[in-house]
């Protein structure tokens, strides 16, 4: 055998994070994430201008957008407002209906997959089915579908983002649950007499703690993309509210005179759920090195 | 009114030959092809069905109907009844048919199918949008509830007569005939096409279908035997859809594309207008469009009247216009200018933001209110309600977007849950070329019922009243009858039911060889180009 | 292994059953009202209430859904209620030119993804390697419509190499595909050089270098085969999740398939062509799965079907 059996300990804290240290990738990333969600927290105080306010020098005499420099550093968009202040509130939108969103698909896929990976039988082939037919849509089209239906807000926005996304844990929790549920300790606790419920939160939770953190820092990132695509289709956050998906998309038409306005925002979302993807990715292989990284 | 009596009379005592005597451009060489390119695949080019603005030009190129436009104008034309009388109470037309016109498959048109047609578009079968227009005719309510198969006022006097009884005299009339929804159409193609005809379809057009290979390219070819002769100029007209404006733009200045179909791209507008070669080739005209906001007058605070003229002195038209290239030119009342019955000397709620703040505390509002601004989710709209917005926070009046899918803002507008909507995408265009076209559906009590598109609620007797009475005197043109018109829609801007902010101009770029009158590249008909009249000059 | 089969045919079927109920249900509730988009603006409550009888929309819900089933089966999707045209025709003149983009862009992932994975892996621990996961990395946190539109920009309008967008030759299925390509390539990337890696500690490399095979030799003829039977498998999977995401790609480069169709549907509220685009994609990916998980024992044994 390889030496990975050698690494199986438990992680604890403490090992854990030393480890992470030594992932320099994970460590880029994380620094990208602290670097983001520190521009979104103070962004009250360091963007130069009211991202909701246009001003009427924010455009040319024809109409159009001014470029990068001058008294406005990454130029304005279509409507005269500062690109750099509304990236740096749009910041904020993304990171919270990324983290938001996310957080709702996390908790119904964690149930979801704990529920049919533990009780099995009926209840395991319902939900796991139920489960196949939400990845058989084509998850952009739902998500359309579902924007139209309700009225545009920031929640809807989220819930949809989740609705479509709470699959891929669902499955991998079932997994683990599965295996995890059909070890002998479990089987020990129950001729205990331990309940239910004890079983599930003091023996099998705690297992699956570290999957969900990996999959909760991966799918920040999915979520992330997808309200970005969303809102570049013009079905995501709206206007005024500034989303870096949706600056794209109120400004794409002018794309090939004035590329700033594409292009930073396009840089931003690519960084964002670059570095939660590589924070993810490192805490993959630093708390369970049996699932496939890049090692 | 005697006057149009004696002028049709002096028509149909003319023997006209068969094929109608036109003048024709001397310039023009016959021959040719031009590639013309939209963004979206055609939907249908049957012409009870089509009521977009992208197929209503391609089924006017395929059909005719009774009556015609002058290119380029709003005149109206003889078509394919080449006399008509009408009778001294108005409710008689006598339309005398054209001998020897042949549709696209070989058979000679008669007064049959002119029957046939207008049974069809009526049917409710046919589901087509544009049954309501025929409302006036005898037997519509029965044909339209189902009761009847056909229209009890169309009969066939004889192969070459249609007679058609109206219920109660309807200027608009002779406008409704030249309408698409008025095309003649072949009953055995119908109904070969079983189903299909929008995708399969016969007239008796300039040009008829070639080949349409869907989410690509369709190509109209001309028809040899066409009954205005020497018309169309053109062999084939190649339509290329699925291309984005700005391609089609470079493919334009590459020599590839004759006429973008969507229009020149706001992103490149300057640069096309800066540039004295390019901006030659741009035809600029009016369009019968207006876009606006409405307010819903049964919802408070919008229900004061005080209220909404503040909001019509809050938006800075200027700037709206400024957001859109300038492509447009501000606008103070329903009509656009080039409408008839247009009132020209009207100032309209000026810009004025202190008067606005003041009107408001009048109403009891000092401190503003909150509401919503409902408006299309496709650009520029979003951009546009983001600075109507500006504008009302200016006086205290806090409106939350509700960017929504078009269908959406239509459902909300029609059931009045919207307190205000922007028009834009929605915009009113007209059906055709008369004042009337533009109260009943949008400010007139009908269209304020449950799903109407009368999207403010504005419901006032008196003003339907002068409404009804323009539209039943018989002469379409008459001054008294614009002059009425000019005054319904003075008295609707005294109540304000609507901010009415601009009206679109039109822009037509067209390559190098293309030739043809300015005014056929800006038809205001047949938009955005009269393809019957147009040519090439290589 | 036929049981299995038959097993899981009856599955897929359902599951695309419950996609149709689902979807079917989603459209109904819609608060826009399709009567309406199609009786257009002039329409009288008269011609609106006959468009509605004459589409079945005032029926209750359970028989709306039963009739379309009951069409399905026909193989009729119903028409489109703005076109009026068979919604099954409509399909399938765009279907081509999708199936085209899926191909050519799962091509190109496996190219350029697969290269990078093996290249990773044989330089493995140096410079290179980083080098590629980073980009690995960049590449999966891309957004569809950033990647098309710069090389929309970058390629065609600038440097004039490629058309702007449409449908017709080579040339046009350069950039749509090469943009699907660029974003699934990181995936396998990834994954190849998971797979080369653990393939290169195996036994019978190490015969085979101490044999005396030259190290291209070794790599090319004997750990890449091994290497990439794990990674057929996924293509399954990914004919999935390219039906999901063709609408942002096939709408930049305006290619004439069923995403911009489906788009254009959703705009308008044409509800049997958003019950047939969805159907479709899903028949896709239940294939895909399916396909998946059928050649994944065949290729690693160790894989039982369960």
């Amino acid at each position: 055998m390889t030496d990975a059996t050698a690494t199986n300990q438990r992680p604890g804290p403490e090992s854990a994070w030393t480890r992470l240290r030594r992932r320099k990738m994970g460590m880029f990333g994380l620094a990208l994430v602290i670097l983001i969600v520190g521009a979104a927290i103070l962004a009250p105080w360091i963007a130069p201008y009211d991202p909701f306010e246009q001003k009427f020098d924010g455009l040319t005499m024809f109409g159009e957008p001014l470029p990068p420099g001058g008294a406005y550093v990454l130029g304005t968009d279509l409507l005269g407002r500062d690109l750099l202040s509304r990236l740096l509130y749009g910041a904020r939108t993304s990171l919270i209906i990324g983290v938001v969103a996310n957080g709702i698909a996390l908790v119904i896929g964690t149930i979801i997959g704990l529920t049919a990976g533990f009780f099995q039988g009926w209840i395991g082939a319902v939900l796991m089915r139920f489960t196949d037919l939400m990845m058989a849509f084509p998850a952009l089209l739902l998500a359309i579908c579902l924007a139209a239906i309700f009225q545009p807000s920031l929640w809807i926005v989220a819930f949809v983002i989740a609705m479509v996304n709470w699959v891929q844990t669902a499955r991998v929790i079932y997994t683990e649950t599965s295996a995890l549920a059909a070890r002998d300790f479990i089987a020990a606790e129950r001729t205990l007499g331990a309940s239910t419920p004890r079983i599930l939160f003091k023996h099998i939770l705690p297992h699956l703690v570290p999957m969900i953190i990996v999959w909760g820092t991966l799918g920040i990132s999915t979520t992330v993309l997808l309200e970005a695509t969303l809102s570049y289709l013009g079905v995501g956050v709206q206007p005024p509210t500034p989303s870096w998906g949706n600056i794209i998309f109120e400004n794409q038409t002018y794309f090939q005179s004035a590329p700033w306005l594409v292009f930073f925002p396009g840089a931003a979302i690519v960084v964002l759920a670059l570095a939660f993807n590589l924070v993810g990715d490192a805490l993959r292989d630093v708390l369970d090195p049996t699932l496939r990284g890049s090692d | 009114m005697k006057k149009l009596l004696a002028s049709t009379a002096l028509i149909a005592a003319i023997a006209l030959p068969a094929f109608a005597q036109e003048t024709l451009d001397p310039n023009a060489t016959p021959g040719g092809n031009i590639t013309v390119t939209y963004k979206d695949d055609v939907a249908t080019l049957d012409p009870a069905i089509g009521y977009d603005w992208q197929n209503w030009s391609m089924i006017k190129s395929l059909f005719d109907g009774l009556m015609d436009y002058e290119p380029g104008t709003t005149t109206l034309r003889p078509g394919l009844a080449e006399s008509y009388d009408i009778s001294d109470d108005g409710l008689t037309f006598t339309f005398h048919l054209r001998p020897g016109v042949k549709f696209h498959n070989g058979r000679e048109m008669l007064a049959e199918d002119v029957k046939y047609s207008l049974d069809r578009v009526t049917n409710p079968t046919t589901q087509s949008p544009g049954a309501g227009f025929f409302g006036a005719i005898v037997g519509y309510d029965a044909i339209a509830s189902g009761e009847a198969e056909t229209l009890e006022g169309v009969t066939v006097v004889d192969p070459a007569t249609v007679e058609i009884k109206l219920s109660r005299p309807d200027a608009t009339f002779l406008h409704v005939m030249a309408l698409n929804f008025a095309s003649v159409v072949p009953q055995e193609a119908v109904e070969a096409a079983n189903g299909d005809f929008g995708k399969l379809p016969v007239g008796t057009g300039a040009f008829k279908l070639g080949d349409w290979t869907i989410g690509q390219k369709l190509v109209f070819e001309k028809n040899a035997d066409y009954w205005r002769a020497g018309l169309p100029y053109l062999d084939t007209v190649t339509f290329e859809v699925g291309q984005e404006p700005i391609v089609a733009l470079l493919r334009l200045q590459n020599g590839e594309v004759d006429v973008p179909g969507d229009g020149i791209p706001p992103a490149k507008f300057q640069e096309v207008m800066g540039d004295p070669a390019q901006a030659a080739r741009v035809v600029e005209g009016g369009q019968l469009q207006t876009g606006y906001i409405t307010l819903n007058v049964t919802t408070p605070p919008l229900d004061d009247v005080n209220v909404r003229k503040a909001i019509n002195m809050a938006i800075n038209k200027d700037r709206i216009t400024k957001l859109i290239n300038g492509r447009a030119v501000p606008a103070n009342q329903p009509l656009p200018p080039s409408m008839p019955g247009y009132t020209e000397d009207y100032a309209g709620y000026a810009y004025d933001v202190d008067a606005a703040k003041a009107l408001l505390a009048e109403a009891g509002l000092a401190d503003g209110f909150d509401t919503e601004l409902y408006v299309m989710n496709t650009d520029p709209n979003p951009r546009i309600a983001q600075a109507i917005q500006q504008d009302l926070a200016a006086i205290g009046v806090n409106a939350s977007i509700q960017s929504l899918a078009q269908a959406n803002v239509i459902e909300a507008g029609g059931a009045g849950t919207a307190p205000m909507i922007w028009s834009g995408g929605m915009a009113w265009i007209a059906d055709f070329p008369d004042p009337s076209n533009f109260f009943g559906p949008i400010l007139g009590c009908a269209g304020a019922e449950e799903g109407g598109w009368n999207w403010s609620k504005f419901c006032n007797a008196e003003i339907d009243a002068e409404a009804t009475a323009a539209d039943s005197m018989i002469d379409p043109a008459a001054p008294e009858r614009m002059q009425m018109w000019s005054d319904v829609y003075m008295k609707v801007m005294e109540e304000a039911p609507w901010v009415p902010v601009f009206n679109e101009q039109r822009y037509t770029m067209k390559s190098e060889r293309m030739g043809g009158a300015d005014a056929l590249y800006v038809d205001p008909v047949s938009i955005p180009v009269n393809y019957d009249y147009v040519y090439v000059t290589e | 292994m036929a049981a299995y089969l038959i097993r899981r045919l009856i599955q897929s079927a359902l599951i695309l059953l419950g996609v149709s109920f689902i979807t079917f249900f989603l459209l109904y509730v819609l608060p826009a009202d399709p009567v309406r988009q199609i009786a257009g603006r002039s329409a009288t409550p008269q011609t609106v209430a006959n468009i509605r009888a004459q589409l079945g929309l005032d029926q209750p819900f359970v028989v709306q859904y039963g009739r379309y089933l009951a069409g399905l089966f026909h193989g009729d999707m119903g028409r489109s209620y703005l076109q009026k045209t068979d919604v099954a025709t409509l399909i399938l003149a765009r279907l081509p030119a999708s199936l085209l983009l899926m191909v050519a862009g799962i091509g190109a992932e496996l190219v350029v993804g697969l290269t990078m994975g093996v290249v990773a892996a044989v330089f493995r621990g140096r410079a290179l390697d980083n080098c590629l996961m980073m980009t690995s990395f960049v590449t999966v946190s891309a957004p569809q419509f950033v990647v098309a539109l710069l090389l929309l920009y970058v390629f065609a309008v600038q440097l004039g190499w490629f058309p702007i967008g449409g449908y017709g030759t080579a040339a046009h299925l350069v950039l749509p595909a090469m943009t699907l390509g660029i974003l699934g390539s990181g995936w396998y990337a990834r994954m190849m050089r998971s797979s080369m890696v653990e393939v290169l500690r195996a036994d019978f490399i190490r015969t085979a270098r101490a044999k005396g095979l030259t190290r291209g030799r070794v790599i090319l003829r004997h750990a890449l085969p091994n290497a990439i039977l794990p990674i057929i498998a996924m293509i399954g999977i990914d004919i999935g999740i390219f039906m999901g995401g063709i609408v942002v790609v096939e709408g930049v480069f305006g290619w004439p398939g069923i995403g911009q169709l489906a788009w254009q549907a959703i705009q308008r509220v044409d509800i049997p062509i958003i019950m047939g685009v969805t159907l479709v994609s899903a028949f896709a990916i239940v294939l895909g799965n399916l396909l998946a998980d059928l050649v994944a024992p065949l290729i690693d044994p160790r894989i039982r079907i369960r």
